[in-house]
């Protein structure tokens, strides 16, 4: 019996008077593929961003990779995570965003290499034919010296995703990447998460709107609805019976709003 | 009829005067601008505190005064300045307390994503500054950096008030010997547009260096 990579325990995260997300608990193993799904407004994309330290909680705990995210031992009692706790854990995750988030001063190159680095001091040579073969892996090793801003979307979210991959995290989240493309950029950025799945053993935690890729890539889906799991479980159960009413009405509004199932 | 070329050549060493305050000047502006400028950002509630106080306060009084207790009332404090020392002070502090609200505004106007890709990354709040956010900011300070600086040195006027023979100095004095008023005032006239010409173009050409490869950013 292996342990969790991530634990979440009675997670609770208010903006001001709104509750987001109101004793949330659960775990996923190693290498498990999450798929996050739910109306807006549910809380799924707030787990990602309080994953990523992007927020701060509430309420409740968080273990990654076996220690406490947000907590840490003082003189044997339980203290709020200062910024070097934090700076330590977030070597365990990575993180794609909607919005690609991109340095626009910097090449495609050096957005992949800057972070390995600094942060782990890394040659430059050696950081670069790392940087070359992720590059080359979705697709864009032609594009190394383009500036971002010569990219398209499809594109500028692949050299994304090779960013988050040069750190080599063992957990990666993904906030509704494909969310913000033309259509027809969609799938290229679904074939790069699919070859990711296929062939890392690397946790996956994924936000999305895109039922079919959620299907087919996720061993497990969670169903959230006002700050809760409504329901969880195979993609093939939730997607084809799913139980719970409030799970049906949703993909009943998905599938009318022309998504695949 | 007067001996031009001498009294000409007085005003041009007054502009090498004023070319040296306005140099020096902007330095030091530039200086105080940056820490004072990031001082207010910073997590330090004290820092923010003393940099606040200086912005407030040098945006708050007149530089004439600032330029007064820098040459005549700092010496009962002990501290002496020579004339160009204190002309300097006052103008390169004065002028880089407003620098300063353009380098925050900037560093500000980086968008939130930008922050948030650096935290993904783990990257520290000194490497996130050094690699992502100043180099996006600083293309955004520079046209105003320009209006500063060009502030700056029409303000070194004032200098002549502590005795420091600057180029207005010199042609009150140019005026007071010869009588004429026309030929010294239109000559700095010219001079003070050649000046802030100067300035202004090498902004230019600094930001269209800075900004390559950033089009089609914003």
């Amino acid at each position: 019996m292996t342990t969790p990579i991530i634990r979440i325990n009675q997670l609770d995260k208010s903006f001001g008077t709104l509750k987001v997300l109101d004793g949330l608990s659960f775990d996923v193993m190693p290498g498990e593929k999450l798929a996050l799904i739910g109306p807006s407004g549910s809380g799924k994309t707030t787990i990602l961003r309080i994953l990523m330290t992007l927020e701060t909680i509430s309420g409740g705990h968080i273990e990654v990779c076996g220690e406490q995210l947000y907590h840490m031992q003082k003189g044997g009692t339980e203290v709020p995570a200062n910024e070097a706790h934090l700076h330590h854990m977030r070597r365990h995750i990575g993180m794609v965003f909607q919005h690609f988030n991109l340095f626009p001063h910097k090449s495609v190159l050096d957005n992949v290499t800057l972070a390995p680095m600094l942060t782990k001091g890394e040659p430059k040579a050696k950081a670069e034919a790392r940087a070359m073969e992720l590059l080359d892996m979705v697709g864009l090793a032609d594009k190394a010296k383009s500036m971002p801003s010569q990219l398209s979307g499809g594109q500028k979210q692949r050299v994304a995703i090779a960013r988050a991959l040069a750190l080599q995290p063992r957990i990666m989240l993904f906030d509704e990447v494909t969310s913000a493309l033309d259509p027809e950029l969609v799938e290229e950025v679904l074939l790069v998460m699919k070859r990711l799945a296929a062939e890392t053993d690397m946790t996956m935690l994924l936000v999305t709107h895109e039922m079919g890729f959620a299907h087919e890539f996720a061993d497990r889906v969670l169903f959230f609805d006002k700050g809760r799991i409504v329901e969880q479980g195979p993609p093939d159960q939730i997607f084809r019976n799913p139980e719970h009413e409030r799970t049906q009405t949703f993909l009943r509004k998905i599938i009318a709003a022309g998504h695949r199932v | 009829m007067a001996d031009w070329s001498g009294y000409l050549n007085l005003i041009l060493q007054g502009a090498l005067v004023t070319a040296q305050l306005t140099v020096y000047g902007s330095i030091l502006a530039l200086a105080a601008a940056f820490l004072a400028g990031l001082g207010r950002l910073s997590q330090w509630r004290a820092i923010r505190w003393l940099s606040t106080i200086y912005i407030e306060f040098f945006r708050g009084t007149s530089i004439y005064v600032q330029l007064f207790w820098a040459y005549f009332v700092l010496p009962f404090m002990g501290i002496s300045l020579s004339p160009m020392a204190a002309g300097i002070m006052a103008l390169g502090l004065n002028v880089g307390a407003y620098a300063a609200e353009v380098v925050r505004g900037a560093i500000l106007s980086v968008p939130r994503d930008q922050y948030e890709a650096t935290t993904a990354l783990n990257l520290t709040r000194f490497q996130r500054m050094r690699h992502v956010i100043l180099p996006q900011a600083l293309p955004l300070m520079l046209p105003t950096f320009g209006n500063n600086a060009i502030e700056l040195l029409k303000a070194t006027a004032v200098v002549s008030l502590i005795s420091l023979t600057d180029m207005t100095f010199q042609a009150q004095i140019v005026r007071a010997q010869t009588g004429n008023t026309l030929i010294p005032f239109a000559m700095i006239l010219i001079l003070y547009f050649a000046m802030a010409l100067i300035i202004s173009a090498s902004m230019r050409l600094l930001e269209r260096r800075m900004t390559r490869g950033l089009d089609g950013v914003r």
